[in-house]
């Protein structure tokens, strides 16, 4: 809600309540070419004269506008043509030829493709847009795996079992990031490991991520950073959209999205989406398959209720989805003298949510928003011998209220959360239950010093009253200076704080054979205590022309310093120790990034990343397990001219190298003297774009086939030594795929 | 009690934003420009102006909306603030030497939309 109100109202007031009303003018506007025939000219612009109503022809040259009361000259413009004006009287239509302007001198063409991860230079935040372009870029095919080509967020696996793929921002796991889905908290609790790979990566429109304190508007809980996803819109989305993709590991997914607009102000949306993998791929020869076999649907239905004379924008969805995995041994063609060691996670989970906003269309600088979402998130699972069920029900709702103070230079933001969760779970081999209720309520502001001049700023504060972590204060506070008008810097500080759901964050616990301890320590989570840490850091970027090309530089050094923490132990062979944090923990993380448009239609950025992340354990002061000190990533993309078709060809070719990375230790990886190897991934893709309804791609993910050699160790499975969330590679080799989208 | 927290701070920070309606007039007026520039340009400048609380200008019409506290500022003082960044309103020219220094793109005049 929030802003993107504002804007869409706003946007729709110049535009929609023109051409759906009654009493307006039409025509056909065209251009006559070099071979004499008469062509429809799309993007003329038509208004009244000396007015702000207008309009732009359509792709057949069609236009429509409101009759005026103060205006009778009809003006039509286009670059390069004579502007031309018509007294309008009673007729309707209007057809107009436009003419060439001989006066203008030759045509200058302008070439700036919009880049498909955006970073603001005005922004007071450092917030990176994602579009849904630089999506397709992965194009398998949920949320989790589209960051590979995005150098702010690091994926790798969680375990060598279950195929799922790990997020981690400055350092951290995803627990400590707050994931928004059109900024309702959505990405928590029992969904944490899972749950960015319940969101289809057609089904999104952009995402924004917020690196370091974000805005205290969603809540205390995030930490290292946000990121926000927002789906597609029925009215805004394509009336019809098909997607396929199959790849060599036997994975198959489609997705098929149809929205309708009803009338003026509903419209509706139904995406689909189902994938299944019935291979059984062991292609290390570990007897364990590489991937889960798997069988997953989800459905969504969406409603848009747009009102632009009272100012309201309502939003009503429902969804479904229910994802069924096995895991574990090959028993294909095997035969076992004792049991086979197998599994499945079950999940299904059930999602609605309601969204209202008004803006008063004469006073375009207050909005109103409310927001509520349901969801139940039910995940039943065993691992050879080990349960972990989980149930989740959850209420979340806000009322949130911008407005300014003076002029929309100073704008402020206040508003109320409420939040419910209810979890049960039942542990382990001796199915240990656990049920807990968190409910919080908490109000914010927000003020902001909105100015692209040289320095704006951004300071918020909360109030929260929790059930279980108590009541407290969280300020957040982030500065833009720019000096110069290729060069900003960013500060930002923050705290954060959060409830630990110790066994759905670290499920990869259940693919192993470790004895759980937790220390009790009285506390309200499980006997331990909340995590609690404040996060500051700056961020500086200096854009420059080289050769008449664009470019930048950013330097981003973020630091998290934790007042307590939950420290997952890995460190001793057969135990998996949870306690609270006794001394120092932190993670302190430098990006570089390098950005140049080399030439015409080639981009390449380039990043240099160093994460410090240490904490005490029992065992001493150390670097985090499975953390690359140090990663360098590289990103081509390149495509040739657009022909008047739209009909182009798209390239992208990802390298990445990380480097070595601490392994907890275990007498099976003795050779390892502590530290796995540095290697590299590449990643490339070619998308054949026919037309601007029709493309397919093909492409390589790990194409040069690195993959650990033992990542699964410990021999047998049901001993307290084996584990398989000691990975710090790829389980499988070079993964190709082929797919196709439609849409219309 | 702990609630009074954030009811506080709710409410005054309504109160904050309440007072902010009385005495404000909606306008819309001809301003000249040419581009993206002229738009960043004309918003900025004359959002600074003291009783300016909402401004929008549109590349298409040319046309400048905006809000205004008619206790703080005039019609005529708006039309004269804007001219004088370098932009000629329907009442007021901006004076030659401010024009000569837009950016060249901003050069309306002589220039077509873009």
């Amino acid at each position: 809600m929030k802003k993107s109100f504002n804007l869409i109202l706003i946007t729709f007031l110049l535009q929609v309540s023109i051409s759906f009303s009654q009493n307006y003018i039409e025509g056909v506007i065209s251009y006559e070419n070099e071979s004499g025939e008469i062509i429809p000219f799309p993007g003329v612009t038509v208004f009244w004269e000396n007015t702000t109503v207008g309009t732009l022809t359509n792709i057949d040259g069609n236009y429509k506008l409101l009759n005026s009361s103060v205006s009778n000259k009809l003006v039509f413009k286009f670059l390069g043509y004579k502007e031309q004006i018509i007294d309008v009287s009673n007729k309707k239509f209007y057809n107009v030829t436009m003419m060439k302007d001989e006066n203008v001198l030759d045509e200058v063409v302008v070439n700036k493709k919009r880049k498909t991860i955006q970073k603001s230079y005005f922004k007071t935040q450092n917030i990176i847009n994602v579009s849904s372009e630089e999506l397709l870029k992965a194009a398998c095919c949920n949320i989790s795996e589209s960051f590979e080509t995005n150098p702010s967020i690091d994926v790798s696996y969680s375990n060598a079992i279950t195929g799922v793929k790990q997020v981690k921002m400055l350092g951290l796991e995803s627990p400590y990031l707050l994931i928004t889905e059109e900024n309702i908290p959505m990405i928590r609790g029992a969904s944490q490991v899972y749950g960015l790979s319940f969101i289809p990566g057609t089904w999104v429109e952009s995402m924004q991520i917020t690196k370091g304190a974000g805005s205290v508007v969603n809540g205390f809980e995030s930490i290292s950073g946000q990121i926000n996803v927002e789906l597609k819109k029925p009215y805004s989305d394509t009336p019809f959209f098909v997607n396929v993709y199959s790849n060599n590991m036997g994975r198959n997914e489609v997705n098929i999205h149809g929205n309708k607009i009803i009338n003026e102000k509903l419209s509706t949306g139904l995406y689909l989406h189902a994938n299944k993998n019935t291979s059984i791929n062991d292609k290390n020869n570990d007897g364990f398959l590489d991937n889960p076999t798997s069988n997953a649907f989800n459905i969504f239905n969406r409603w848009q209720y747009i009102n632009t004379q009272k100012g309201t924008v309502s939003f009503l969805g429902i969804r479904y989805m229910n994802d069924d995995k096995v895991i574990g041994e090959n028993t294909e063609d095997v035969v076992f003298i004792r049991n086979p060691w197998k599994g499945e996670i079950n999940t299904n989970r059930f999602d609605s949510n309601f969204k209202f906003g008004y803006v008063n269309p004469s006073i375009p600088y207050q909005s109103l928003g409310f927001q509520m979402a349901y969801s139940n998130h039910d995940q039943d699972s065993f691992f050879g011998i080990r349960n972990y069920n989980i149930n989740q029900n959850s209420f979340y709702s806000s009322l949130i209220y911008n407005s300014i103070l003076g002029s929309t230079l100073n704008k402020i933001k206040f508003g109320l959360n409420y939040s419910y969760d209810d979890f049960d779970e039942i542990v382990d081999k001796k199915n240990v239950f656990y049920n807990r209720i968190d409910k919080s309520i908490g109000g914010f502001f927000e003020y902001s010093y909105d100015s692209v001049d040289a320095v704006s700023l951004v300071a918020g504060i909360r109030y929260d009253i929790h059930n279980n972590l108590g009541s407290f204060f969280t300020p957040r506070f982030h500065l833009r200076y720019q000096p110069f008008e290729k060069s900003v810097l960013r500060l930002s500080a923050g705290t954060g704080r959060k409830s630990s759901n110790i066994f759905s964050e670290n499920q990869n616990i259940f693919t192993s054979g470790r004895q759980i301890k937790i220390s009790n320590e009285f506390g309200n989570f499980y006997g331990l205590d909340p995590e609690k840490a404040i996060n500051y850091g700056l961020s500086f970027r200096q854009g420059f022309f080289i050769n008449n090309r664009e470019g930048d530089i950013t330097f981003d050094y973020y630091v998290t310093d934790f007042d307590n923490q939950i420290v997952v132990d890995w460190e001793t062979q057969g135990e998996l120790s949870f306690y609270n944090l006794n001394g120092k923990s932190f993670s302190k993380s430098l990006q570089i990034d390098l950005e140049y448009q080399i030439i015409d239609n080639v981009l390449i950025k380039s990043t240099f990343k160093n994460f410090d992340v240490k904490k005490q354990y029992d065992s001493g002061f150390k670097q985090n397990p499975l953390t690359p000190k140090n990663r360098f990533f590289t990103n081509i993309e390149a495509s040739t001219n657009e022909k008047e078709n739209g009909s182009k060809w798209k390239f992208d070719f990802t390298y990445n190298w990380i480097g070595k990375q601490r392994l907890p230790s275990h007498t099976e990886l003795i050779d390892f003297e502590g530290y796995s190897p540095n290697y590299s991934l590449v990643n490339s893709q070619i998308t054949r774009v026919f037309s601007n309804k029709f493309e397919m791609y093909v492409g390589g993910e790990n194409i040069g086939g690195y993959t650990q050699s033992n990542p699964i160790v410990g021999g047998y499975p049901f001993g307290t030594d084996f584990d398989t969330s000691i990975v710090y590679a790829p389980i499988h080799g070079a993964l190709f795929y082929v797919g196709l989208r439609f849409n219309n | 009690m702990k609630y009074i927290i954030i009811l506080s701070l709710f409410f005054s920070s309504l109160g904050f934003s309440q007072q902010n309606n009385l005495k404000s007039l909606n306008v819309s007026f001809l301003v000249k420009g040419v581009c993206e520039m002229c738009k960043d340009r004309i918003e900025n400048g004359t959002i600074k102006l003291k009783g300016v609380k909402y401004v929008n200008w549109d590349i298409m019409s040319s046309n400048v909306s905006l809000i205004y506290n008619s206790k703080k500022i005039s019609l005529d003082e708006i039309h004269k603030g804007i001219s004088l960044l370098g932009h000629s309103t329907n009442k007021y020219t901006a004076p030659s030497e401010i024009y000569n220094n837009l950016p060249d793109c901003c050069m309306y005049e002589t220039l077509e939309k873009h």
